[in-house]
C-alpha cells in the first residue's frame, strides 16, 4: 500500500520542509530507572523484574542517583540550562507494556532546557536547538504470537517480558528544525550521528541503535514556500538507523508534498518507518487527540540539584566533539577534504581509537574509509558495528607493514574477522594467508615463469625493466597470491642482470 | 470473656515475655474469638491461623531460650487488608485482587515480624480504602461492635472493630482523609495519623500516595504509642519517607502531662452540623484539659472550610492514576479473555466487573479533574488550597502546641443510611481531612458516649509534623482522667456481642 | 456544571472501566453533585498561592545505582492471569507498533 510521493526537487521547489527530533537514550546504568534490577540486554524473560518494575500494587519507586547525573550531564553537553527544580510527572495511558499503566516521566519541569548543538553537513555547521532533556523509564517488549512474523496485526495473542521495563530513557527533543531546505534530512542524520558520538564520548549508553538503545522520533511536516506557519505534522517511530533517518524524513517529506500538491491535507499521525521497503505506514489514527493527564508524581521528591553539583559534573564532561575534532585534524594531519570525508561517514571515533592502537593515521583513514567503510555500507551499517573492532584493523596494519600479508591478502584477513575467525594474526595462521617469505620458494616460482616465458624474459634482459609486471602476476598467480610483490621483482631483476 | 482477650496489649507483652503466659495461649484465645464473633462482626477477611500459631510458637521457643525480645513480642495483631504480606491474599477488600498473594512484605509488615508481633490475619475496609463506613468492602460490611447496626467507620473499619470486639488487641490502619481517625472516634478506639513520611509505605497499596499513611490502632494509648514506635522509621524504598529519629511516643504516652501546653480549638471545626452529642463531649474534654492544666485557645484556620472540597479533587485525581495497575495483564481478576477481546477490552471489561461502584466514582472523577482544560480549575486549585491549610496550620501551631476538634461530626451511623448520598459519606471526614492534606500528625482518643445514642465520641488531637509525641502526651493525660472518672476505660461500657457457644 | 452520560461515557474509556449505560445514567448526576460542591474551590485561592503536591518537602532522595535481587521467575509469574513461553499472556493488543 504504497503511497504517491512527489519529487524530491519539486518538494523544494514548493515547500520548506519542518522537522522536530526526539530522541530516546538508554542509559547504561547497572540497575534500573527506580528499582535495582537488572538492565542487561538479553536476559532471560521476567528475570530482571520486582514489584517495583511490575508496578505490583504497594510498590514504590526510588530514582538512580546515577541515571539524574547522566542526565544532567547530557544536558550539559548539548549546552542546555540545568533545572534548579525539576520533578517527575505521570503520565496515564493504558498499555500492556507499560505495567503502571503510567510512565514516570517529566512534563514542564525537565531536568534539562534550552540548549544546543552543531553539526557538520558537507562542510557546513549548522545549528540545532535543544528544547529539553528530560528523564523517564522504558516500557516492556510484547512478543505477537500466532500472526505473521511477530508483526502485531493478526496476532492471536501478545506475551509480555517486563525485562526493559524501567530501565533509564533520557529523551532528547529539538525545537522545531527550520530553514534547512534539501539538507534537512541529512542535518537529522548528523544530529543523530553527533549525538550517538556524544553520548558515546559521555560513556553514559551503549548507544546501539539496532538494539534500541538509542531510537528516533523523527516529526515531519512542509510548509508552503514562503509561509512560517508550521503544517499539519507526523511523527515517524521506528527509526532506528542512521541512514534511516535520512531516507524516513525524505520519504515523509515526499510523501507530503504529495498529499499536499493534490489538494488534500496530512494527517496528524503516528507513522511506521519499514526499513525494507523504505516507506512508512500509518500507525492507528487517533480519533481523539491523547490525554495523558499529566501531574506530579507524588512517589517522588523533587530534584533540585545544587550549583556545586552541576558544576562537578560540568568538569568531568569530555572535549566538545567540535573542538575535538580540529585537535584531531590537527594531530592526524589530514586534509579539510580528508577529515570532512571521516566526518560524513561518522569515523572519528573509530579512527581515533585505531590511531590509539598503534596504526599511522592516514593508514586508519584508508582501512574505514575503504574496505571496511565499503562493507559497513553492504551491510547497511554503521562503521563501529561492522564486525572489527579499531584495535584489530591496527593489528592488520602492523601484519601489512611487517610485509606479513600484502593488500590484497589483507582483504582476505577482514574476510576472516569478519567471519568470526578470530584475530586478524589468528587469520593469518588459520587460513595461511602469510605471504612467503622464503627467497627459495620465490626464486623458484620466478625461474619457473621465466622459464614459460622466455620473450618476456629477453625483453627485461634488455633493458625494458617495466616488462617485469608480466612476470610478476605470474609468480604472484603461482603463490595463489602470498608474496610480497616487491621482493618478487627483486628477484626477478636478481636472476635476468 | 476470657481475660486475656481484654488485657491491653502491653501487658500481654510483658506476661509473654515473663512467661506467665505463652503467646500461642494468647494467640489461641484471639483466634477463638474471631472464630466466635466475626461471623456478626465480619472485621477479618482472612485468618491466618495456622501461620499465626507457628509465629506464635516461634515466639515462644526465642523466650523459652532467653532471648530478650521487644514489649510487644508474641502479641497477636490485625492488619488491615491493603498491606502487602506473604503469607495471606492481599485483596484491599476488592474482587479486582481476589486472592492475590503478594511476592513481597510491606515495610510495615516486615517491622511488625521483626518485632516478633502474631499477625492473625488481615482485616475488613473499603474497597481499596475508599470509604468512611467499610459499607464499600466486595466482601460485605463490617459491623460496630457497639451496635452491629452500625457502621465501624471507615475505611479502616475492620481494624477499629477487631479491637472492640477483642478480637486482637493490636490493629494497623491507613489514612488518606480520616480512615485511622473517623473509625476510631466511631469504635471508641485509639487510632493515630503519624506525620505523613514516619511510617514507610512501601506495600501499602496506594489510594492517594500524597495522603495515604499507616499507623497504630489499639484500645489504649500506650498500646499505641508501643505499636507506633515498631512501625515508625525510615526505609529507603519509599522516596516519602523522612529520614529522622521517630518522635518519643512511648514516652510521651507513660508521662501524659498536659500542665503548661497550649491547646487550639479549631473554631471552624465545630458548631453547626455537628450532633449534639459529639459537641457535649468534646466541650467537656475541652473542659477536662484545662482542669488538668492545660491553657486552651481558640484559634481559626479560615482554609479548613475548603479542605473537603480540595480533598475530593486531589485523592480521586491520583487515585484514577494509582489504580491503573489493576488492568488484569499481570495480576489480579481477568475477565472477558475468551479469545474473542482484545487486550483493551479485557482491561476494560475487568476493571468494570472488578470494581465496586464508589471505586468507579472516584475514578472517573479524578480522570475529569486531571483531564486537559480541566486541570488548573480542579487539580491545580485544589493544590493551592492545599498550601493555604498548610499555612494556617503553620500559624496555629505558633501559637499551640496542639489543636483539637471532634474527631467526626456525629457517631455511628447506620448501616446502608449514607451508601446512596457520597457527600454526605464524605462529610465523615470533614475534620480529619485537614491534617491529611497538610501532613502532620493527628489522633483520634474516646472521649465517652454520645448521651442521645450512647455511641462513642471521639476527640481529634493534631501536632505538627514530627511532633507526634504531643499527639501522646493529650492522649494519655485525658485517658488517665477519664478512666478515673468511670471507673475504667470506656469499653468497658461496651454490651458484650452474643457468642455461640464459646462463653468463657 | 452539567456533566452529560456522554462525558461520563468518554471519562470511562478514558479510564478503561467498562460501564454500562445505566451505570452511566446513575453517575453522571452523583458526579454533578460531587463537582457542585467542590466547585466552591474555584477562586478562593489566588495567582500567588503556589501549589502544594506533596505535604513534606522532601527533595532529592535518591538510591545508589546498585544492582539488588530481582524476583525469582516463579514469583514473577506467580500472580499473572495467564503465562506462556515464561511471558505475561495477554488477549490480542489492538494498538499500533510499539
Amino acid at each position: 500500500m504504497s503511497e504517491p510521493v512527489l519529487d524530491y526537487d519539486q518538494v523544494l521547489a514548493n515547500f520548506d520542509p519542518v522537522l522536530g527530533l526526539e530522541v530516546h537514550v538508554e542509559l547504561n546504568t547497572a540497575s534500573k530507572m527506580f528499582c535495582g534490577c537488572a538492565t542487561g540486554f538479553g536476559a532471560e524473560p521476567n528475570t530482571q523484574v520486582c514489584p517495583v518494575c511490575l508496578g505490583l500494587p504497594g510498590s514504590l519507586p526510588v530514582v538512580n542517583q546515577t541515571a539524574v547525573e547522566s542526565a544532567m550531564r547530557i544536558g550539559l553537553a548539548l549546552n542546555c540550562s540545568i533545572a534548579a527544580y525539576s520533578r517527575f510527572a505521570r503520565k496515564n495511558y493504558f498499555y500492556p507494556d507499560q505495567p503502571k499503566n503510567y510512565q514516570i516521566s517529566q512534563y514542564d519541569e525537565p531536568i534539562a532546557y534550552d540548549g544546543y548543538a552543531d553539526v557538520d553537513v558537507d562542510g557546513e555547521v549548522f545549528r540545532v536547538e535543544i528544547e529539553r532533556a528530560h528523564m523517564e523509564e522504558d516500557t516492556g517488549k510484547s512478543l505477537h504470537v500466532g500472526g505473521a512474523t511477530g508483526r502485531i496485526h493478526g496476532a492471536s495473542h501478545s506475551l509480555l517480558d517486563y525485562n526493559r521495563a524501567g530501565v533509564p530513557l533520557i529523551e532528547i527533543v529539538t525545537k522545531p528544525i527550520v530553514g534547512a531546505g534539501e539538507k534537512a534530512p541529512q542535518i537529522a542524520r548528523a544530529y543523530v550521528a553527533m549525538l550517538r558520538d556524544l553520548l558515546r564520548a559521555l560513556g553514559v549508553s551503549d548507544v546501539r541503535m539496532e538494539q534500541g538503545s538509542l531510537r528516533c522520533d523523527a516529526n515531519v511536516s512542509l510548509m508552503p514556500k514562503g509561509s512560517t506557519t508550521f503544517g499539519t505534522r507526523t511523527e515517524t517511530k521506528n527509526v532506528n538507523s542512521l541512514r534511516s533517518v535520512e531516507r524516513a524524513i525524505r520519504y515523509e517529506m515526499t510523501r507530503h508534498a504529495a498529499v499536499l500538491t493534490s489538494g488534500g491535507s496530512i494527517v496528524q499521525e503516528t507513522r511506521h518507518w519499514h526499513e525494507d521497503t523504505g516507506i512508512t505506514t500509518s500507525g492507528r489514527s487517533k480519533e481523539e487527540a491523547e490525554d495523558y493527564r499529566y501531574f506530579p508524581e507524588p512517589d517522588l521528591a523533587p530534584v533540585t540539584p545544587a550549583a556545586a553539583w552541576v558544576e562537578q559534573l560540568r568538569a568531568t564532561l569530555p572535549e566538545p566533539p567540535a573542538e575535538k575534532r580540529k585537535r584531531l585534524q590537527a594531530e592526524w594531519g589530514y586534509s579539510d577534504p580528508e577529515m570532512r570525508d571521516v566526518i560524513s561517514v561518522g569515523a572519528v571515533e573509530v579512527i581515533e581509537e585505531t590511531i590509539a592502537a598503534g596504526c599511522g593515521a592516514q593508514a586508519a583513514r584508508k582501512w574505514w574509509l575503504g574496505e571496511l567503510g565499503r562493507r559497513a555500507s553492504e551491510q547497511g551499517v554503521d562503521l563501529a558495528e561492522v564486525g572489527m573492532t579499531p584495535a584489530q584493523v591496527a593489528q592488520l596494519q602492523g601484519l601489512v607493514e611487517a610485509k606479513l600479508v600484502n593488500d590484497k591478502l589483507a582483504r582476505q584477513v577482514i574476510d576472516g574477522v569478519l567471519a568470526g575467525e578470530g584475530e586478524p594474526k589468528e587469520v593469518v595462521d588459520a587460513r595461511g594467508l602469510a605471504v612467503v617469505s622464503d627467497d627459495g620458494a620465490l626464486t623458484a616460482a620466478v625461474d619457473e615463469a621465466i622459464a614459460a616465458n622466455p620473450e618476456v624474459a629477453e625483453k627485461i634482459r634488455g633493458g625494458k625493466v617495466q616488462a617485469a609486471g608480466a612476470l610478476i602476476g605470474q609468480v604472484m598467480k603461482a603463490m595463489r597470491g602470498q608474496a610480497d610483490a616487491g621482493r618478487v621483482r627483486e628477484i626477478i631483476l636478481e636472476r635476468l642482470s | 470473656m476470657d481475660q486475656l482477650l481484654t488485657t491491653n496489649a502491653a501487658q500481654l507483652g510483658a506476661a509473654i515475655g515473663a512467661g506467665t503466659t505463652s503467646s500461642e495461649e494468647v494467640t489461641r484465645a484471639h483466634l477463638d474469638r474471631v472464630e466466635a464473633v466475626d461471623d456478626t462482626v465480619n472485621a477479618f477477611l482472612h485468618v491466618a491461623g495456622d501461620e499465626a500459631i507457628a509465629q506464635a510458637r516461634a515466639v515462644d521457643a526465642k523466650i523459652a531460650a532467653g532471648e530478650k525480645l521487644g514489649p510487644l513480642a508474641g502479641v497477636p495483631l490485625a492488619l488491615k487488608d491493603i498491606l502487602t504480606w506473604t503469607k495471606a491474599p492481599t485483596t484491599c477488600a476488592s474482587r479486582i485482587l481476589e486472592g492475590w498473594i503478594p511476592p513481597y512484605d510491606s515495610g510495615v509488615t516486615e517491622r511488625l515480624l521483626a518485632a516478633d508481633i502474631v499477625i492473625l490475619g488481615k482485616t475488613n475496609l473499603d474497597e481499596f480504602a475508599m470509604g468512611s463506613s467499610t459499607e464499600n468492602s466486595a466482601y460485605g460490611p463490617t459491623r460496630n461492635p457497639w451496635a452491629t447496626d452500625r457502621i465501624p467507620g471507615g475505611s479502616g473499619g475492620g481494624s477499629a472493630a477487631a479491637l472492640v470486639a477483642f478480637e486482637a488487641p493490636l490493629s494497623i490502619g491507613t489514612d488518606t482523609g480520616g480512615s485511622i481517625r473517623q473509625p476510631a472516634s466511631v469504635t471508641g478506639t485509639v487510632g493515630i495519623k503519624p506525620t505523613y513520611g514516619g511510617v514507610s509505605r512501601y506495600g501499602l497499596v496506594s489510594l492517594a500516595s500524597s495522603l495515604d499513611q499507616a499507623g497504630p490502632c489499639a484500645r489504649s494509648v500506650l498500646d499505641a504509642a508501643l505499636l507506633h514506635e515498631v512501625i515508625a522509621g525510615h526505609d529507603h524504598r519509599d522516596s516519602t519517607s523522612i529520614d529522622q529519629a521517630v518522635p518519643a511516643v512511648v514516652d510521651a504516652a507513660r508521662n501524659g502531662d498536659v500542665s503548661g501546653m497550649k491547646i487550639g480549638v479549631v473554631r471552624e471545626l465545630g458548631g453547626e452540623g455537628y450532633n449534639p452529642g459529639v459537641q457535649q463531649r468534646f466541650d467537656e474534654a475541652v473542659a477536662l484539659l484545662t482542669r488538668l492544666g492545660a491553657e486552651v485557645v481558640e484559634v481559626s484556620c479560615p482554609n479548613f472550610d475548603h479542605a473537603l472540597a480540595a480533598y475530593y479533587l486531589i485523592q480521586p485525581s491520583e487515585t484514577s492514576s494509582n489504580l491503573a495497575k489493576f488492568d488484569a495483564m499481570r495480576f489480579g481478576l481477568r475477565i472477558g479473555d475468551d479469545g474473542t477481546h482484545s487486550a483493551e477490552k479485557v482491561m476494560a471489561m475487568t476493571r468494570g466487573a472488578g470494581f465496586g461502584r464508589e471505586v468507579k466514582r472516584r475514578i472517573i472523577l479524578g480522570t475529569y479533574a486531571l483531564s486537559s482544560g480541566y486541570y488548573d480549575a480542579y487539580y491545580g486549585t485544589a493544590q493551592k488550597i492545599r498550601t493555604l491549610i498548610t499555612a494556617d496550620f503553620t500559624a496555629a501551631f505558633e501559637q499551640c502546641d496542639v489543636l483539637v476538634s471532634p474527631t467526626t461530626p456525629t457517631t455511628a451511623f447506620r448501616i446502608g443510611e449514607r451508601v446512596n448520598d457520597p457527600v454526605a459519606m464524605y462529610k465523615a471526614d470533614l475534620c480529619t481531612i485537614p491534617s491529611s492534606m497538610a501532613g502532620n500528625a493527628a489522633a483520634s482518643f474516646p472521649i465517652g458516649l454520645a448521651p442521645e445514642d450512647g455511641l462513642p465520641v471521639g476527640l481529634q488531637v493534631m501536632a505538627p509534623p514530627m511532633a507526634d509525641d504531643r499527639l501522646y502526651r493529650v492522649g494519655a493525660a485525658v485517658e488517665a482522667a477519664l478512666a478515673e472518672q468511670w471507673g475504667g476505660p470506656l469499653w468497658q461500657q461496651i454490651t458484650p456481642l452474643t457468642t455461640e457457644g464459646a462463653q468463657a | 456544571m452539567a456533566l452529560s452520560v456522554d462525558d461520563v461515557a468518554q471519562l470511562a474509556r478514558l479510564a478503561r472501566i467498562e460501564l454500562t449505560p445505566d451505570e452511566c445514567a446513575a453517575l453522571a448526576p452523583e458526579l454533578e453533585v460531587i463537582l457542585d460542591s467542590v466547585a466552591q474551590v474555584s477562586g478562593v485561592a489566588g495567582e500567588d498561592v503556589a501549589p502544594t503536591s506533596h505535604p513534606v518537602p522532601i527533595t532529592n532522595v535518591f538510591r545508589t545505582d546498585e544492582v539488588r535481587p530481582s524476583l525469582s521467575l516463579e514469583a514473577a509469574l506467580a500472580g499473572a492471569p495467564a503465562v506462556e513461553q515464561d511471558r505475561f499472556r495477554v488477549p490480542q493488543i489492538l494498538g499500533e507498533d510499539a
